[in-house]
Order: structure tokens, then sequence, then C-alpha cells
């Protein structure tokens, strides 16, 4: 024992610094994970590439064909996983659902749990979608929330929201835009935007 | 008796129809996810979601997503005991030094 303690050294203030404890915990996650042989970390470079790769162009591809091929429609609203691996899409193993709009009614995905959302068609989900305010207000009043995005849905159609689960996803079908006849498959998936396969857009 | 997450039909804020670009640490948590998660994987897809459940209400609002769900993967690898508490805390000690030291270059 020394007759004058030396005082302990302050515990660095993470918060002072350029990143958080959360980001040194995903990292720690990841080394002990590797290092136990749970995943490579090839495995992780791969995955990181997957991630950037799914955008919503796949699902906009995916309702193009139902405009324009009604058989596929058809099959794309009884099992959009079967349907999209028509299209080389890998829709992955958790089912998801097609909620089609017509002219009576509109459909508008959440999910009020958490964030379940139709990643391997559309990609990462936006903010808004996890967030409380949407989460919490979309199945109370729905035409509102529809007005924060400038979508106005006439009083005569009825607007149907889906709560979707981690063991079902949905996807809208937009309806195809009038005027539209002259384009082809390939022009008619640049007009299907992410927010209109959640139902916060119409096209 | 609702549990704090089950946030559906709640008076709330208005939407604001904010987007960003997801970070690479978030994902980065995501990846892990998708290496963890799923059929034969260290965790089924409803594991994750009671770990991010039962994340208190405090600590819920908080965090931001990727927070919550990086804070509910490392919590079931703790209980699943695929790591221990001292591996954890010696391999964030060693990650926080090793980042301070490459940003004091």
């Amino acid at each position: 024992m020394s007759d004058h303690p030396q005082p302990h050294p302050f515990q660095p203030d993470i918060e002072d610094s350029p990143f958080t404890r959360y980001q040194v915990m995903a990292e720690s996650v990841i080394e002990l994970l590797t290092e136990k042989g749970v995943f490579s970390a090839d495995d992780m470079r791969r995955t990181l590439e997957r991630i950037d790769a799914i955008t919503p162009a796949q699902g906009s591809r995916a309702v193009a064909r139902a405009w324009v091929d009604e058989a596929f429609r058809a099959r794309l609203l009884d099992n959009v996983n079967a349907a999209t691996a028509e299209l080389g899409i890998d829709a992955g193993p958790i089912p998801i659902r097609a909620v089609e709009n017509t002219a009576d009614v509109h459909n508008v995905i959440v999910c009020t749990l958490c964030s379940c959302y139709p990643r391997m068609l559309l990609g990462l989900p936006p903010d808004w979608y996890k967030s409380r305010a949407y989460r919490s207000s979309v199945v109370r009043e729905p035409r509102a929330v529809l007005e924060a995005f400038g979508t106005h849905i006439p009083d005569g159609v009825e607007v149907r929201v889906h709560d979707s689960t981690a063991e079902l996803r949905y996807m809208v079908i937009p309806m195809r835009p009038a005027g539209t006849t002259d384009l082809d498959e390939a022009g008619l998936a640049e007009l299907v935007s992410r927010d209109a396969m959640i139902g916060t857009a119409v096209i | 008796m609702r549990r704090h997450h089950d946030m559906g039909g709640l008076v709330a804020d208005p939407v604001v129809p904010s987007e960003h670009d997801y970070a690479p640490w978030e994902k980065r948590i995501d990846a892990i996810m998708r290496l963890t998660t799923g059929d034969g994987e260290l965790f089924a897809i409803d594991e994750l979601r009671r770990a991010i459940e039962e994340i208190g209400p405090g600590a819920y609002d908080e965090m931001s997503y990727y927070e919550r769900w990086i804070t509910a993967m490392t919590n079931l690898l703790l209980e699943k005991r695929v790591v221990s508490v001292d591996e954890l805390g010696r391999k964030m000690a060693e990650i926080e030094a090793r980042w301070k030291a490459e940003a004091a270059q």
C-alpha cells in the first residue's frame, strides 16, 4: 500500500469519442462470432454486398410484369415468393402476400410491432416506416397519414391497412396509371416507386 | 397488458416522411442479424423479436433502431452462452482502445 494512493484514472467518456458504445458492441460481436467460426469474414463481406444489391427495383419488376401478364398477376397474388422466383428474384423464406389496389380499395402496409417489411423485394425499409409515429398512427387514421405523404385517397375508396408480422409480410400492387399503354415492361417498372409498393404513394 | 413495442393505434406525433442513408455500422448490424437469425441459425426470428421487446420502455425509446437490434442480439448471445460476459467485456475494451488509437493518429 502506498502512503499516497494514486487516484484511479477516470473511465474515458465514450461520449467524447467518434464512435458509440453500440458500434463497439457490434464490432465486438462480429469479431467474437468470426473467431468462434459462426460466420467468416467472407460471409460478412458477401452479406454486406447483398444488402446493397437489393433495391426496390426488384419489387418494381414484379409489379410491371403483373401489369402486362394476367397469368403472372394471378400467380403473384397467389404466392409472391414463388412468382418472383420466376423472374430470378429471391424473395426469401418468409411468405410475402401481395395486396392489390383497385378503383375501390387502396392498401397500405405497416408493422406496428417492429419493422417487418418485404426487405428481400424492396431493400431496407425507410426511416419513417420504423418510426413510432407511423407505426402508431397509420392503423388509427390512415388517410391523415397518407396526406402527410401528399397522397389523397378519395372518400369513396376504402383504405385497408395490413399489419405485417415476423411470419407474414405484405407488398402492395399499385394500380397501373392511365396513359401507359405505350410503355414496355421495363418502362412500366420505372414508374413503380418504393412508396407505391408500401401504399403511401399512388402512381 | 399492452407492452411497450405494441404501439399500433396509439396517439403519436405527425408522421414525418424522413429518409436517411444507412450508415456502415447499421448495415453491419443488419448483416449480423442475417448471419445469425433464421432456421438452423443461432437464433430464431421470434427469439430476436422477444429480445427486442424485452428492452425496457425507457431504453427502447432512447436507442435508435439498430442500437436496439445489437443490444437484443448481444443479450441473446449471452443468454445462450455463445459468448460470456467476460469475453465480451474484454473484446469491447480491445476494440475501443484500437479505435481510439486509430482516431488519435
